[in-house]
């Protein structure tokens, strides 16, 4: 009850430097996780909001519409049909996926997916389209094409799948539903807080709400420098 | 193209991360139970020399006990460890769960503000200080989840003949650490399991007002997810945690687990009493 948040923050930055292996270990389990997430989902999201940025075909503004509003999907529905997939008797029961790793890796995978593609789309969509159809003309085939285009936007591209990181390491309610919050095995930095809270060990908490605030700010500092990058080109 | 080659390598490493396995061959054993094992430190103090004897590593989901009993029906979790006699046995019966054990037991308590608005200190009857807590309309906070202590909750109310409702009684869906924080930020009664309280009490602003009643019972339960449904649940793993936590050995770990000098649980799997704890 005499914690108050001066105490808590010292406290986190002595475990933090002690090397504390329980805390390393749950931002290990987060790092792992969400990058693993990121490397998938990334890609295939840019594809895609390509496409539906380039490609004319019917029904295209309904689905952007679609994919606009599905940003706003809470990630704990996200977690919820993840977990029905995987449970034993959902659809992939029998690849015994719940409550592991690869669960929260998926659960995450989806949301950074939902959340990449209409902000990519809006990237691509804004840029002049020129840059594509020169390419064309000069004979690229479009898979170059495409290439070019997202070679000319990579600063926004990555802004995106920057702000797509951030959002699912620190995401809480898919990865406590499909992972379990298993210590030394799911449990990461948002699940985490969410335990040493509710147990009123705030020090910790605090501690691991440090190490995301950390992480935030190198992340803007990276970005920051490749924008800088881009401006003197 | 530079960047063709950089994406096909980010997406080969992609590949690759997610094929791997992503741990060890060692076997997990999957234990589905409630936060009160889980987060009173309990468990932390067994599973050590269980994992260690048998070789097994046991995955912890401490959850309600209505949901851990739900992964247990659905085959996602390889044993159960709860509190809720009742359910446990209609557990049993519909062919989910096989040889349940006794294991240990605490008892629940009621606890309130220091300054005990409603007068239940000097109550022994645990239902009849529920209804004197209903009749003045005093802050409750219940768990209104499906867990074990909500369901002894229900049964209280019941005997005491009391629908709670009204804004004095705020059911918050959460776990028991949450209910005894929340109770004690907002001056208001809760029941909670004696682990629980004793694990939190320094933490919190609350006096334990009603103890020892033999309805304050609260007995655990451990029971293997049956391997006739689920062909592939850690049955073997799942029968050795059983019997290493009714063994002399099991059973010892448990009634040495203190907090403060404090017993939480108190095991019952070699001689059953049958009485509450004073």
């Amino acid at each position: 009850m005499e914690e108050n948040l001066g105490h808590a923050s010292l406290y986190a930055l002595r475990l933090l430097l002690s090397g504390d292996p329980d805390l390393w270990n749950i931002i290990g389990v987060s790092f792992s996780v969400s990058v693993r997430a990121i490397l998938i989902s990334t890609p295939l999201a840019v594809v895609l909001a390509f496409l539906i940025a380039y490609a004319r075909f019917p029904a295209r503004h309904p689905l952007i519409a679609v994919l606009q509003s599905l940003q706003s999907i809470p990630t704990v529905v996200v977690g919820l049909l993840v977990y029905m997939l995987l449970s034993r008797r959902g659809l992939f029961g029998d690849l015994h996926l719940l409550f592991t790793q690869t669960a929260m890796v998926i659960g995450q995978i989806v949301i950074a997916f939902l959340f990449v593609v209409p902000m990519a789309h809006g990237v691509l969509a804004a840029a002049d389209r020129r840059a594509w159809e020169t390419a064309r003309t000069l004979g690229a085939a479009p898979w170059r094409a495409m290439l070019t285009v997202m070679t000319e936007l990579r600063f926004g591209l990555l802004a995106v799948a920057i702000a797509a990181f951030a959002r699912i390491i620190t995401e809480v309610g898919t990865s406590i539903m499909v992972g379990g919050n298993i210590e030394s095995f799911t449990r990461n930095i948002p699940t985490a807080i969410a335990l040493e809270t509710s147990k009123g060990e705030f020090a910790q908490g605090i501690a691991l709400g440090l190490v995301l605030l950390v992480l935030a700010l190198l992340l803007n500092v990276f970005l920051g420098m490749l924008q800088g990058k881009g401006e003197m080109r | 193209m530079r960047l063709s080659r950089i994406s096909l390598m980010l997406l080969l490493a992609a590949t690759f991360v997610l094929l791997s396995p992503a741990q060890a061959e060692q076997k997990v054993l999957r234990l589905a139970t409630t936060t009160s094992t889980e987060n009173s430190g309990l468990l932390k103090s067994l599973l050590p020399a269980f994992e260690k004897s048998s070789g097994y590593k046991v995955h912890v989901i401490a959850v309600g006990t209505g949901k851990a009993l739900r992964m247990g029906q659905d085959g996602d979790v390889d044993v159960v460890m709860v509190h809720a006699r009742t359910d446990e046995d209609k557990f049993v019966a519909a062919g989910y769960g096989i040889n349940r054990r006794d294991l240990m037991y605490n008892d629940f308590v009621i606890v309130g503000p220091k300054r005990d608005p409603a007068g239940i200190g000097a109550v022994k009857d645990p239902a009849a200080a529920l209804a004197r807590i209903a009749a003045k309309e005093a802050a409750f906070i219940s768990r209104g989840d499906e867990s074990g202590t909500y369901k002894k909750e229900q049964a209280l109310w019941q005997a005491a003949d009391t629908r709670p409702q009204g804004k004095w009684y705020r059911s918050i869906g959460q776990g028991m650490e949450q209910a005894l924080q929340i109770a004690s930020e907002m001056q208001g009664y809760t029941l909670a399991d004696r682990g629980t309280w004793l694990a939190l009490r320094n933490k919190l602003d609350l006096d334990l007002l009603v103890q020892g009643d033999n309805r304050l019972f609260n007995p655990y339960g451990v029971i293997a997810v049956n391997p006739a449904r689920y062909p592939d649940v850690n049955y073997q793993g799942a029968m050795a945690f059983i019997a290493w936590l009714t063994s002399p050995e099991g059973q010892d770990q448990i009634a040495a687990f203190k907090i403060d000098g404090d017993s939480l649980f108190f095991p019952d799997a070699i001689q059953a009493k049958q009485a509450a704890p004073k």
